[in-house]
């Protein structure tokens, strides 16, 4: 089981420097839901670990927070790219000392 | 081995989101992933988060994303300029570090012997997940449903733009088409049609002005954004191609680059 | 300290008689509230609700206020003479009469009542206080005709009669305390009632703030006494002291002579009546001659029972006493101006009642023999001063003065009986009160005796030629100046006091008010004199008659400049200097305060201000410096979080692989 693990801890690793490095919100936003996904897989790979299906509907309620998260994320996006016509996130930084 | 063949596409995949120039890449990339993801959902006994990977992911939330990508345009490609100073830099660092300890952290921890699910999933899988998700999780079940719909709403009350001024009929069109005219002389006709020669899909190709220039305005910029549009110099060769299939001699006509001195509309002109 | 204590002795072995009045006498005494009540209301009247008035019944107030407030001195003054004859009436041991009015608060465990006593002591005191105070009145109708403000001196006046009456008549010190502030407020309104002269304002503003430094005593030593005794009742607190410990007694005498100090102009807080004469004429006369200035020497009669056990704090009376009956009569010695020299004189005659009262029983009645007098002669002086202002254009510079003999003869002659009185010429009653308090004080202590003696010399000398420069010599008048003599209603009041003067020394026929006093003040163990009585009698005559010799051949044998010369000894220019009481008081208090005040707005504003400062500054900088972290931008914000996720799971992995 270690090594599913192990690829949800590196998932999980790409998605924070994706995150971290890249600017376009909407490939940032796909950062974070990959490393929502790395975290399921661990979810599920503990599941079967310990027989037990609570791992399963945890990854499931995961699922269902990222959908809504998405779906407000992106309609924030959407709205932003209205307002000043960019979708980088070092635009938005109005917000400072 | 199905787990090393997936993994190794998986991280591969997971790579090329973080280098992939265009949106649209990534979000393909990132489809192989929650594929392979669904895959291994599978593999390790769980089938129904199989298919809600499939369906919900790969199926709602990632053609959520490609939507927004169309409404906000498909050529808004990343710059690879960092701007912050020291910033990817120190992301790699980090990141590195972060994987690194959590990996070799992770491989210091023995887990015992997998129990397996069989005897978990004995009444079927769906069967069980609903069992545990209607009685014990029920209550957060229920609280979901209330985060989706103040999700839904909240995306409805963000995407809905209020009119500030009403709606231009025709007449008002007209009258501004008149106005733009007598300001900056713009043309009033419609824009003129691309493809004057049309050998193929004439699309992409400008209409030529008299003077044997490039019409810019009649192509469509999107495809001027993605670079798709044929250049002066390629209609020229046109020119020659077409003749020499009308079996004409080439060498009675002028030199076409004198005349096709106009470049075709380019990426910068669109800026 | 202890030397000198081992030095006087003291009235040990007296009994101390304990205060228990007899509150269900019935009678007139239930009327003992109305003597208060009466200048109260016309206060009352006068003050609150004559200025509501309107139309006629205004123009009336305010041109028969000053009927209101006479009469409503008359009715308290006649009803103390109906108690007065009440209280005689009354067997010797059951003259002390008390009267419960309210409660007046009650917190806790103390409960504190508006009680009356009504003894030998405070009849005495409501004679003096309702009767002068009349008398004061009347001389008032005529001195202030032409004030403006009459109406609104009149309800003043009788605030205070009603304050001095509840300060003498109170049964417990709080109540004391209340008529103390009481006669405070008064003296401030009066002596700034000239609110027009700065210097009268700044005299008033003065007296006002030397009096707080006493009060600070007297709020001590009720605290000291709610907390030792858990109350003030006269009383309950004279059965307890017997038994209360001796250094808090002392404490207490030491803090009541503070406050005593400060109401009674004696060193150090002396320095303010001087100037409290900026204040009108009669006020002077009634507040700072006659009455207010002598409740110091009433707290310490009325506290024998403290005093009495207090050794250190009743030398420490002794001693303020005689170093304020010398200072006063240098100060009277070389004043120009009349009234400051009445002033001193008054300051050293008070002097005279504190050295009384600071030698226990034996002393205390002659203390308020002396008290009484005093208060007939200097009122008498000071009103017949008013009068020669009256005649003489408010002129007070004696040098101005001169042969008014002539001029004003019935000033003259009730201002030479006055005279005679305070030098203590044999027959006149300053002779017969002040002889006592030196032959005792000399039965006491030889220095202090010599001292006091001495005292009287300068006060034949001062007064003489205040007499001199006044009525005798030659004219020196401004060119203006038409001396008159003043009307009836000014001269009858100066003849009724001039009697007085002359023949209150009947009060010691017979031993009279020493027997009357002594259930008050307690029976005396007399000490003999170092010499008989009648020698010593002799003796303070000749040195009367030198003190009076002596300003006979330098006053009136010399010719008297009209300004005062400036090349004179030390002694004149310190004395006309108030002996330096407001330079000492400056170097001594004003100047350290206000070192010590600006010392600590220096350390407040560099010490505590800096550190509070500092600290927001070094606060602010370092947040300027941190601020450049929040540089916008969401990425970098994302970069720390994940750089304190990996030292998150750092101390995970240290912690449980470790």
């Amino acid at each position: 089981m270690t090594h599913y693990v192990v690829l949800s801890a590196i998932l999980f690793t790409i998605g924070c420097v994706g995150v971290l490095t890249r600017r376009n919100a909407i490939v940032v936003f796909m950062c974070v839901e990959l490393m929502l996904n790395a975290c399921n897989l661990a979810f599920v790979a503990f599941a079967r670990q310990h027989g037990n299906l609570d791992g399963q509907i945890a990854a499931f309620f995961v699922m269902v927070v990222a959908a809504a998260e998405v779906v407000i994320g992106l309609a924030i996006i959407m709205t932003i790219f209205r307002t000043r016509r960019s979708i980088s996130v070092d635009d938005a930084s109005l917000l400072k000392y | 081995m199905t787990f090393w063949i997936l993994a190794t596409v998986m991280v591969v995949a997971a790579l090329g989101i973080l280098f992939a120039r265009k949106a649209v890449h990534a979000a393909l990339l990132l489809a192989v992933v929650m594929i392979s993801l669904a895959v291994l959902y599978a593999v390790l006994e769980a089938p129904f988060l199989f298919a809600v990977q499939i369906i919900v992911y790969t199926g709602a939330i990632l053609m959520l994303f490609l939507f927004v990508m169309m409404l906000i345009g498909v050529d808004a490609a990343d710059s690879t300029v960092e701007t912050i100073r020291g910033q990817r830099g120190m992301a790699i660092v980090l990141g590195l570090a972060f994987g690194s300890v959590l990996v070799i952290g992770l491989s210091q921890v023995t887990l015992g012997t997998v129990v397996g699910l069989e005897e978990a999933n004995a009444g079927g899988n769906v069967e069980e997940i609903a069992n545990i998700l209607f009685s014990h999780y029920v209550f957060a079940f229920e609280a979901t449903s209330a985060l989706l719909i103040t999700a839904a709403l909240g995306a409805m009350v963000l995407a809905h733009r209020e009119r500030l001024t009403p709606k231009p009929g025709q007449a008002e069109m007209a009258a501004q088409r008149m106005r733009d005219y007598a300001d900056s002389g713009k043309h009033l006709g419609p824009l003129p049609s691309p493809g004057v020669y049309a050998r193929h899909n004439a699309v992409d190709t400008p209409a030529l002005l008299p003077d044997g220039t490039a019409a810019e305005s009649s192509v469509s910029r999107v495809l001027a954004a993605r670079g798709t549009v044929r250049s002066a110099p390629a209609l020229a060769d046109d020119i020659v191609d077409v003749r020499r299939q009308l079996g004409d001699d080439p060498t009675q006509m002028p030199d076409p680059s004198g005349v096709s001195g106009a470049p075709a509309s380019t990426e910068e002109d669109v800026k | 300290m202890t030397s000198l204590v081992s030095l006087l002795p003291l009235s040990g072995g007296a009994d101390i008689p304990l205060v228990s009045p007899d509150t269900g006498a019935g009678g007139v005494f239930d009327l003992l509230w109305l003597v208060i009540a009466f200048p109260l209301l016309g206060a009352l009247i006068l003050l609150v609700v004559a200025p509501m008035t309107r139309g006629s019944l205004q123009v009336q107030m305010e041109k028969k206020g000053h009927l209101i407030g006479t009469a409503a001195a008359l009715a308290s003054f006649l009803l103390s003479l109906v108690l007065f004859a009440a209280l005689i009436g009354r067997g010797a041991d059951e003259r002390q009469v008390g009267q419960h009015l309210f409660t007046w608060f009650e917190t806790g465990s103390i409960s504190v009542g508006m009680d009356l006593l009504y003894d030998q002591l405070a009849a005495l005191f409501l004679l003096l206080i309702t009767g002068v105070g009349f008398l004061i009145h009347v001389y008032s109708i005529g001195y202030m005709e032409h004030d403006p403000r009459r109406r609104r001196f009149f309800a003043y006046l009788n605030l205070f009669v009603a304050a001095m009456l509840t300060l003498v008549l109170s049964a417990n010190f709080l109540g004391l305390f209340l008529g103390w502030e009481g006669v405070g407020l008064a003296s401030y309104l009066l002596i700034g009632f000239w609110q027009h002269k700065p210097s009268a304002a700044a005299a008033a503003k003065k007296a006002f703030v030397m009096n707080r430094v006493g009060d600070i005593g007297i709020s001590l030593a009720i605290s000291l006494m709610f907390a030792t005794f858990g109350t003030t009742d006269f009383s309950q607190v004279s059965a307890m002291t017997a038994d209360a410990d001796q250094s808090t007694l002392n404490v207490l005498g030491l803090l009541l002579l503070l406050g005593a100090c400060g109401k009674s102009a004696q060193v150090p807080l002396q320095s303010w009546l001087l100037d409290a004469m900026e204040g009108p004429t009669p006020v002077s006369a009634l507040i700072h001659a006659a009455t207010m200035v002598t409740a110091g020497v009433y707290l310490i009669v009325r506290s024998n029972f403290i005093f009495d056990l207090a050794p250190i704090a009743q030398t420490a009376v002794v001693i303020v006493a005689t170093v304020t009956l010398l200072w006063g009569a240098i100060i009277g010695c070389a004043k120009d101006d009349i009234k400051k020299a009445l002033a001193g004189s008054t300051m050293s005659q008070i002097g005279y009642m504190m050295l009384a009262a600071g030698l226990g029983p034996v002393g205390y009645p002659f203390a308020i023999f002396h008290l009484l007098t005093h208060g007939f002669f200097k009122a008498n002086m000071f009103l017949g001063a008013g009068s020669l202002m009256h005649g003489m254009d408010d002129e007070v510079d004696m040098r101005r003065y001169g042969a008014l003999s002539k001029a004003m003869p019935v000033t003259f002659l009730t201002f030479a009986m006055g005279y005679l009185a305070i030098i203590g010429f044999p027959g006149f009653s300053g002779f017969w009160s002040k002889d006592k308090i030196i032959e005792s004080a000399m039965a006491d202590n030889l220095l202090i005796g010599v001292l006091a003696l001495v005292g009287a010399g300068i006060t034949g000398f001062y007064m003489t030629r205040l007499m001199l420069m006044t009525f005798f010599t030659e004219k020196r008048w401004n060119e203006n100046a038409h001396p008159h003599e003043s009307p009836r209603v000014i001269t009858v009041p100066l003849m009724v006091l001039a009697a007085l003067s002359v023949l209150s020394g009947a009060l010691l026929a017979g031993n009279w008010i020493v027997e009357w006093l002594e259930p008050v003040t307690g029976r005396a163990v007399h000490h003999e004199p170092p010499l008989p009585a009648l020698v010593i009698t002799v003796l303070i005559s000749v040195v009367v008659a030198i003190g009076v010799a002596a300003a006979w051949f330098l006053v009136a044998k010399r010719d008297i400049p009209r300004t005062a010369p400036q090349d004179v000894s030390f002694l004149t220019t310190a004395a006309r200097a108030d002996l330096y009481g407001d330079a000492i008081n400056d170097v001594v208090v004003i100047g350290p305060g206000a070192a010590l005040v600006g010392g600590l707005t220096t350390l407040d504003r560099v010490g505590v201000d800096g550190v509070v400062e500092g600290g927001s500054l070094a606060v602010g900088g370092i947040s300027n410096a941190m601020r450049r972290l929040q540089n916008g931008y969401v990425r970098s914000y994302a970069l720390s979080l994940l750089g304190g996720a990996l030292l998150v799971v750092l101390a995970l992995l240290a912690v449980n692989l470790g």
